[in-house]
């Protein structure tokens, strides 16, 4: 069901991140003040983008799964953000080696972008575990709705305050939409943001699919070798894919 | 509303009888200021490290509250008389938060002459008016956060470890507000006026964490 249509957009993903890294080392040209490092830029702010979106995404589906009860919509939200969390952990680190190569430090508390994103990846690195400790798994999905969504809202909120606590004396370098990039330099990024989403959105079906596919192979064994032949589950933070008992054909 | 008075009226008494939260957030506050003392090796502080000092307690001690804010209704079985009652879910909610106010409000009574005789440069009466403002709005947001998040985390297995994981991130705006706001007023020279800006920040915070719990309060209480 979710493996519909996955060769083409891995094939596509495939080129089109090549086709951004290409672009990245070989056609854009490097910054006049930074030189070759600047070009993390074309991984990092990317990366960053599309967990957020990711998050948010999440949000929005804890939006559906409590509106219609539909627990998909819960493996949904939970498979985004869980992707999400993997790319913030990539930004975060990409973010900290470009501090590093362009202000000395390893750290810089007056970015606020990189501040706030400390802020929301720490917020997030508790729905696992949150789910983890809620048993009932009907509960675990509402619980954990509700935490998408307070936690997708605070998203916005959180970077707006950081924004305006930091003095904006320290110049940002490059606006993510600067309107004084190079045309050269846009194109890259508009590329390589691309390829990011069509990766994050390879990774989430690819999961999706694998978690689905699993479901079902225990269904299928429940009902070749009766209940004794399937091992229950442990206890997961992942939502445990119910699905609907089909009536026996 | 009579359901919220109602619940809210339990609280307090209860509170005012088995005093499980007030007196250790208070007692907890009045240490930290001690242990502030010997880790900063100061004997005063003023400007944005008295800001960062009093606010820093005042959080973690709310956190001792958000932990305990649920604990009876679920060990006691509050949640399922609650939820037998033909009242509006939401009731709890606004009782809750009401709740965790003014055990706010009485720890601050306590911790925030306490933090002016034992650690502040200088006099505090002049910054009080800005300072109480300041503090009410904080208290608002503090309440709304705390009791979604509590909520949220009584439900768990690690309760007393996810509370704080969820509301901690939370309230880092808040926070930041009220620092902000707090630093010019306890400045050593004489105290400032509140910057307005971040009083916007703070009630703008309130308000949209307000409505956002409103929103999912209901379904946290679903059985």
């Amino acid at each position: 069901m979710y493996g519909k249509g996955m060769r083409p957009l891995a094939i596509g993903t495939f080129f089109v991140l090549t086709g951004a890294f290409a672009l990245v080392f070989f056609w854009v040209p490097a910054d006049a003040d930074q030189g070759f490092i600047q070009k993390i830029f074309y991984l990092h702010v990317p990366m960053a983008i599309v967990a957020l979106g990711g998050f948010i995404a999440g949000g929005v589906m804890a939006i559906c799964h409590l509106r219609t009860g539909n627990s998909k919509w819960d493996l949904r939200s939970y498979v985004s953000i869980h992707m999400a969390l993997v790319l913030a952990v990539g930004a975060l680190i990409t973010g900290s080696i470009w501090a590093r190569a362009a202000w000395g430090h390893w750290w810089v508390w007056d970015e606020p972008t990189l501040v706030s994103f400390l802020i929301v990846f720490l917020l997030y690195a508790t729905y696992q575990p949150l789910r983890f400790a809620i048993e009932d798994p009907e509960k675990q999905a509402r619980y954990a709705s509700v935490f998408a969504i307070t936690a997708g809202a605070f998203v916005p909120l959180n970077f707006l305050a950081v924004r305006m606590a930091e003095s904006l004396a320290h110049p940002r370098v490059l606006g993510a939409t600067g309107g004084a990039m190079p045309s050269e330099m846009r194109i890259t990024f508009y590329v390589s943001l691309i390829g990011m989403a069509l990766l994050f959105i390879t990774l989430w079906k690819y999961e999706m699919a694998s978690k689905h596919t699993t479901a079902q192979l225990r269904i299928l064994r429940r009902r070749l070798l009766g209940d004794d032949g399937v091992a229950p589950t442990g206890r997961s933070a992942a939502p445990s894919t119910v699905l609907p008992a089909r009536p026996k054909p | 509303m009579n359901a919220v008075r109602a619940l809210l009226r339990k609280d307090l008494l209860l509170e005012l009888r088995a005093k499980e939260s007030v007196p250790a957030m208070a007692l907890f506050s009045l240490t930290t200021f001690v242990i502030f003392h010997f880790a900063l090796d100061r004997n005063t502080v003023a400007g944005s490290l008295a800001s960062g000092v009093l606010w820093v307690t005042l959080l973690f001690a709310a956190i001792l509250g958000i932990n305990r804010l649920f604990v009876a209704e679920r060990e006691q079985g509050g949640f399922d008389a609650f939820m037998l009652a033909p009242v509006d879910r939401t009731a709890m909610l606004i009782a809750k938060a009401c709740a965790l106010f003014i055990f706010l409000t009485i720890v601050e009574l306590i911790a925030v002459p306490a933090f002016a005789f034992l650690l502040l440069e200088g006099s505090i009466l002049p910054a009080l008016p800005g300072l109480i403002a300041v503090l009410v709005l904080a208290n608002i947001g503090i309440a709304v956060i705390g009791t979604l998040s509590s909520a949220i985390a009584v439900q768990t297995r690690a309760r007393d470890l996810i509370a704080p994981l969820v509301a901690l991130p939370l309230l880092v705006p808040l926070l930041i507000a009220s620092a902000r706001a707090t630093q010019p007023l306890l400045l050593s020279e004489g105290a400032l006026s509140v910057p307005t800006k971040w009083i916007a920040v703070l009630g703008l915070y309130d308000l949209v964490f307000a409505l956002l719990s409103y929103a999912v309060f209901d379904f946290l209480l679903e059985e």
